[in-house]
């Protein structure tokens, strides 16, 4: 039985495989998040492969939809999909798309376009509140992901009517497509953008499972305020020569690459 | 029609019990009985309806019944990649509810006119375009949206608008067309609040000798296919009039659905407003009978199509 770490390690090699296989991009934002994505999988989602629709299951929203490969991964360790399956990505016929498609299970939203995961996933924690199930949703966005208005538009909605059931993460690493978050434009304070929001905010270091456990946990029926994790992470983690190198937002591993990052994970 | 939406949600929020309504910062009293009924069940989401839109396809996705209502441009193209990507995309069952469509809020200026929500609309897969005659078939229109349970769009009128039916249609039916008076030279196909206009017009029409057919299109997509096979095959000339731009309209819906069903669509009469915003153009019947979209202009029109 795999702990959240070792699981991350196999998510990171197949999501390199995948990226190579399909000839699909987004390799760096998808190793960026998959330690937040390792531990909700492993510890903290309640849900269900043969139930995949059942009502009090928690949500899981990939808000940055293009990370699919990291997604795809967890889903199938859960038995959502299977291994085979991770096979036929990004391939014609097959439904694992470079962005998560509405008709995979245990996809709860079809993301690809920024700013779209927390709305929804606001609407999915405010039905547990009307319904009076006891459920949590989790959105996991990018920082470049928060330039979109419809972010800070869900963010005042959350805040406004409590929704202490609703986990939001930010993969904070520090670069979007065409540059450093930073720079193109002022991101920072981040965390401070969401605190004055009215959101409870938590920042760590989102490859550290535990910090990312503590975290996810605070989420609940009973709060009173959504809350709002700001994941400090490094783009291209776990490969040592993806590390924060932006080139990887688009570039494909060749088959030795492949072979070299799997030797680092210890996944050969 | 904006009274009749808020006197059918109130009923109908009694016997949906996940029917939920969310507004964006309007409808001031209206939805004060919904709201004291039911209030887990109203929210105003404020301006800010890219995010109403979100959360209602997120409430869908997780067993509600949702219902987003505002002016009917904030609730269309300004939130369109919502509509497309969260509600339409999934296919999921929320119904988007314009109010004051077309010219309603023409003294407002061009940021209140909405003369390219059905064009813009309809392009969009699994959606559906419902536009109510009148105040009674209001109720028809989100009963049956309900009922089928995909994304639904609704065009509303405002207020004052003159009524069409005596008491609401009893077999209304998104996509099924309804005949309201039988003629044999035209057809005129009224369009949301145009109905009216073309009941008057074929009135008209009969005193220079024209019979004319006036059928309530309240479903721009989908088409009713036997009915509009039916007008094409049988009259001279098939006459459409809404409250909409020329650009893709319901005129252009069966332009392009005549072209595809090989039929002759030189028989077609499309009266719609022009390809410019419209600026300093005064109240609603103003700008209409600017615009030509008026039962007398109707008329005139088709005379003189008839030659």
């Amino acid at each position: 039985m795999l702990d959240s770490t070792q699981l991350a390690a196999r998510f990171r090699a197949q999501a390199v495989e995948m990226s190579h296989e399909a000839g699909a991009a987004h390799l760096a934002s998808s190793l960026s998040c998959i330690d937040i994505v390792s531990v909700l999988y492993h510890s903290v989602l309640r849900i269900d492969p043969v139930r995949p629709d059942f009502d009090e299951r928690d949500r899981f929203i990939l808000s940055k939809g293009h990370a699919a490969t990291a997604l795809y991964a967890a889903l199938a360790y859960r038995g959502f999909l299977t291994e085979d399956d991770l096979k036929t990505y990004g391939k014609a016929g097959s439904l694992l798309e470079e962005h998560p498609s509405p008709k995979l299970p245990g996809v709860e939203a079809a993301t690809g376009s920024l700013g779209h995961g927390l709305p929804c996933g606001t609407g999915m924690a405010l039905a547990a509140h009307i319904r009076r199930l006891n459920y949590r949703c989790f959105v996991l966005m990018s920082d470049g992901e928060c330039n979109e208005g419809s972010v800070w538009e869900a963010a005042m909605f959350a805040s406004a009517h409590r929704l202490g059931n609703l986990c939001a993460f930010v993969d904070f690493n520090k670069w979007q497509a065409t540059g450093r978050s930073c720079e193109v434009l002022a991101l920072d304070p981040l965390a401070d953008k969401f605190r004055s929001f009215g959101w409870d905010v938590r920042e760590i270091d989102g490859h550290d499972h535990a910090q990312i456990l503590t975290a996810a946990k605070i989420a609940g029926m009973q709060r009173e305020q959504p809350i709002m994790v700001v994941a400090h992470t490094i783009k291209g983690k776990g490969v040592s020569f993806m590390e924060d190198d932006n080139n990887w937002h688009y570039r494909i591993p060749t088959q030795e690459e492949v072979q070299r990052a799997k030797a680092e994970l210890g996944q050969a | 029609m904006r009274n009749a939406f808020a006197d059918a949600i109130n009923e109908l929020g009694d016997s949906n019990p996940d029917l939920v309504l969310l507004a964006g910062d309007i409808g001031n009293r209206l939805f004060d009985s919904f709201k004291g009924k039911h209030p887990s069940r109203f929210f105003n989401c404020g301006v800010a309806e890219a995010n109403m839109t979100g959360v209602a396809a997120g409430l869908a996705a997780s067993g509600l019944r949702p219902i987003t209502y505002t002016i009917t441009p904030f609730n269309t193209v300004r939130c369109l990649e919502q509509i497309r990507l969260d509600i339409c995309y999934p296919n999921l069952p929320v119904i988007v509810v314009g109010t004051g469509a077309g010219l309603s809020y023409a003294n407002l200026g061009a940021t209140h006119h909405s003369m390219e929500d059905i064009a813009i609309l309809r392009t969009l897969p699994n959606m559906h375009v419902v536009c109510p005659a009148d105040a009674a078939e209001v109720r028809p229109a989100v009963m049956d949206a309900l009922r089928l349970a995909r994304p639904t769009y609704i065009r509303l009128g405002k207020k004052g608008e003159p009524a069409v039916y005596t008491s609401p249609p009893s077999d209304f039916r998104i996509g099924r067309a309804i005949s309201l008076r039988d003629g044999n030279d035209v057809a005129i196909v009224g369009v949301g609040n145009m109905v009216e206009r073309a009941l008057r017009s074929a009135e008209q029409l009969a005193s220079s000798g024209v019979s004319a057919q006036v059928v309530n299109l309240h479903t721009v997509k989908p088409l009713d296919d036997a009915l509009l096979t039916h007008l094409f095959q049988q009259r001279r000339l098939v006459v459409v009039m809404e409250e909409h731009g020329l650009a893709g309209g319901a005129g252009s819906a069966i332009l392009e659905w005549g072209n595809l069903h090989g039929l002759d669509v030189r028989k077609l009469l499309r009266l719609a407003g022009p390809d410019r915003f419209l600026l300093a153009c005064g109240d609603q019947e103003r700008t209409r009978a600017a615009l030509g979209l008026t039962a007398e202009a109707a008329t005139r029109q088709i005379l003189a199509r008839l030659g």
